[in-house]
C-alpha cells in the first residue's frame, strides 16, 4: 500500500476481475500445491511399496518410515537435540565472530589484509579434509563438531556483512561527514543499517550450511555413544542394515533443515519488512 | 515557527558577508584542473546559482564549501570561523535512510551531535511542517513518491537552522510539474526562515526564478565567466515566470552562459 493510493470507484472490467481471480488462486496454490506434490510423493511411494512388495530392508513405505519414528523415538529424539544443539551454537558462533570480524575488517584495512587470506582458505578447504586433523588436536567431542560446523557456516556471514558495511549510499557517507559523525556513529547509524540486509542473507545461507557441518563431522568423527547426532544414528543404522531407520532420521534432518530456513527467513523479513525492497510482496 | 531560526533577508548590496572563496583552484589526479581562480563572495541571505554545463566545476565548488575537499590552492574563509552544524546539505538524489522514518531521518543531523530525539522533538515537527509533510512523521521512505523525498531531504537539511543550505542540483531528477511546485515551495519556505543559499543547477530558467544573484561557470577549466544580479523582489509567484523581468534576466543569463561555452550568442 502507498499513500498516494487513490480509492477508485467500484467499477470492475473483465480484465481486472480476471487478475483479481488470478491473485485469490495464487494465494490458495501457494500453500497447497507444494503440501498436495508432497502427500501425492508419499502416497505414490507407498502404493509402490506395497504393489511390488518391496522388503522393507531395501525401501521401507512411508508408513513404515513413520513407525520407525515413533518406536525409535527415544534414540531419536536425543540424536535430534544433540545435532540441533550443535547446529544452533555452531550459527550463533558463526554469526557472533562473522560479524564482529566483518567490523574489524572495515575498521582496519591493515587486519583485513593479514587475516582475509585465511578467511578464504579456512573456506575453500573442504571441512571433511580438515576434520581429521581437527580430531586429534581438539578432545573435548561437542567442541570438535563445533568446531566444523562453525568453520563451515561463518564465511557467508562474514564475507556478506563485509560487503554490506562497505556498501553504504555515498552520499550519505558524505552527508555523515558534514556532520561531522565519529566512527562509531557512523558504523552504528550508517554501516550497520545498511549491511543488515546482506547479513540476513548470509544468515539464511549460513543456517543451511552450520546444518551440514555439523552432519559431516559427526561423520568423520565416526564414534557413538550416549552424545551422538543424527548422522551418527545413520551411519549405526546402516551398518545394522535398519533402513527404515535410516529413513526416519534422514527426515529428521530435513526437517531441521527446512526449519532452520524458515525460521532465518522470518527473522529477515521481521528485520526488512518495514523498509527493504525484498520484504515487501508486489510493492502495492 | 517559533524554533527554526528566523533570520531577516536584507536588500541585494547591504548584506553581510558569510564566506569567501579567495583563488580557490581544484586539480584531480595533477592533471584536472576542475576549478581555476574561483573568487566568491557569499553574503547572509543570498540565494545565489551556481550555473553552468556539466564539468564546469560547480559541484566541485560545492564540495569545497561542504567541506568534502580541500583545495589544491586558495581557500575558504567562513565570516566569525565554520562551526559545526552551520551547513545543510541537500543532494541529487533524496538521500534519505531507507530503514528510519521521515522523522527519524530529519533528527539526523542532531542525532549526530548526541541530542535526544524528545529534546528536538518539536524541532523536528516544525521542519516537517514547513516543507508540508506534517502527516508523514512515521512513514517509510519507500512510501513516499519523489517529490516528496526531496522535501524531506530540505527539511533535515534546515531543520538545525544552519548558516548556510548548499544545495547540489536537488530538482533535476523529478518531473517538471513537481519542480515548478517544489521551487514554488522553497522560495515560500526562505521567506519563512531567512536561509542563505547556494544552488547548484544547469537550468536558467530554475536559477532566474530561485535566485538573486546567478553565477556563471565554463568548462575545461572550470571557471567563473559571469555574475547576474536578478533584482527582482520576493516573494516570486507564478506571475514572474511570465513577466517582462524574467524574460530578460533568461536571455541575459543565456547569453553569458552561451558565451561561456565558446558559442555565439
Amino acid at each position: 500500500m502507498t499513500l498516494a493510493d487513490d480509492r477508485a470507484a467500484a467499477v470492475w472490467d473483465a480484465e481486472e476481475r480476471a487478475r483479481a481471480r488470478a491473485a485469490r488462486v495464487e494465494a490458495v496454490a501457494r500453500w497447497l500445491v507444494p503440501i498436495a506434490v508432497v502427500f501425492a510423493t508419499l502416497g505414490l511411494w507407498q502404493w509402490f511399496v506395497v504393489a511390488n512388495e518391496v522388503p522393507h530392508y531395501i525401501l521401507p513405505s512411508p508408513v513404515r518410515v513413520w513407525q520407525q519414528l515413533v518406536e525409535d523415538r527415544a534414540i531419536l529424539g536425543d540424536a535430534l537435540l544433540v545435532t540441533l544443539r550443535i547446529t544452533l551454537m555452531a550459527l550463533a558462533v558463526a554469526v557472533i565472530g562473522g560479524v564482529l570480524l566483518a567490523i574489524l575488517f572495515d575498521q582496519s584495512r591493515f587486519a583485513e589484509l593479514v587475516f582475509y587470506p585465511y578467511a578464504v582458505i579456512l573456506q575453500v578447504t573442504p571441512i571433511v579434509s580438515i576434520a581429521p586433523l581437527i580430531f586429534i588436536y581438539v578432545k573435548e567431542p561437542t567442541a570438535r563438531v563445533l568446531i566444523c560446523a562453525w568453520i563451515v557456516a561463518f564465511f557467508p556471514i562474514l564475507s556478506n556483512t563485509t560487503l554490506g558495511l562497505k556498501s553504504t549510499d555515498h552520499n550519505l557517507r558524505d552527508l555523515f561527514s558534514i556532520y561531522g559523525a565519529s566512527r562509531v556513529q557512523r558504523l552504528l547509524f550508517l554501516q550497520l543499517p545498511s549491511a543488515l540486509p546482506y547479513f540476513l542473507g548470509g544468515l539464511r545461507i549460513a543456517g543451511g550450511l552450520a546444518l551440514i557441518g555439523a552432519i559431516v563431522a559427526e561423520y568423520v568423527v565416526g564414534t557413538g555413544g550416549a552424545g551422538s547426532g543424527l548422522a551418527f544414528r545413520i551411519l549405526e543404522a546402516s551398518y545394522r542394515l535398519n533402513i527404515p531407520r535410516m529413513f526416519a532420521a534422514l527426515a529428521l534432518i530435513a526437517v531441521v533443515g527446512v526449519a532452520i530456513f524458515a525460521l532465518t527467513s522470518f527473522v529477515s523479513w521481521l528485520f526488512l519488512r518495514k523498509w527493504h525492497e525484498s520484504a515487501l510482496r508486489g510493492g502495492q | 515557527m517559533t524554533e527554526l531560526a528566523h533570520r531577516t533577508i536584507r536588500p541585494l548590496g547591504t548584506r553581510r558577508k558569510l564566506l569567501e572563496m579567495q583563488g580557490i583552484a581544484k586539480v584531480f589526479n595533477g592533471t584536472v584542473t576542475a576549478l581555476q581562480g574561483m573568487n566568491l563572495e557569499l553574503n547572509e541571505g543570498d540565494f545565489l546559482s551556481l550555473l553552468g554545463p556539466s564539468g564546469c566545476g560547480k559541484s566541485t565548488a560545492l564540495r569545497l564549501i561542504a567541506g568534502l575537499m580541500q583545495p589544491t590552492q586558495g581557500r575558504i574563509l567562513w565570516t566569525g570561523g565554520q562551526q559545526k552544524g552551520d551547513l545543510g546539505v541537500v543532494f541529487q538524489e533524496p538521500t534519505l535512510m531507507p530503514w528510519a522514518t521521515v522523522a527519524q531521518n530529519v533528527y539526523l543531523p542532531f542525532r549526530l551531535r548526541g541530542q535526544g530525539f524528545d529534546t528536538v522533538r518539536s524541532r523536528v515537527a516544525e521542519a516537517l511542517d514547513l516543507v508540508g509533510l506534517s502527516n508523514f512523521h512515521d512513514a517509510y521512505p519507500r512510501e513516499l513518491s519523489g517529490g516528496m523525498k526531496m522535501r524531506v531531504s530540505i527539511a533535515r537539511a534546515l531543520v538545525t537552522g544552519p548558516r548556510l543550505i548548499l544545495m547540489d542540483e536537488p530538482f533535476a531528477a523529478l518531473d517538471e510539474i513537481t519542480r515548478q511546485k517544489l521551487n514554488n515551495d522553497l522560495l515560500a519556505m526562505r521567506e519563512k526562515i531567512g536561509c542563505t543559499v547556494i544552488f547548484v543547477t544547469h537550468s536558467v530558467f530554475e536559477s532566474v526564478f530561485l535566485s538573486d544573484r546567478i553565477v556563471v561557470m565554463a568548462p575545461r577549466p572550470g571557471r567563473v565567466v559571469r555574475e547576474v544580479q536578478v533584482d527582482a523582489p520576493y516573494p516570486r509567484t507564478m506571475e514572474f515566470r511570465t513577466s517582462a523581468t524574467y524574460a530578460a534576466h533568461a536571455q541575459v543569463v543565456s547569453e553569458a552562459l552561451a558565451q561561456a561555452m565558446g558559442e555565439p550568442a
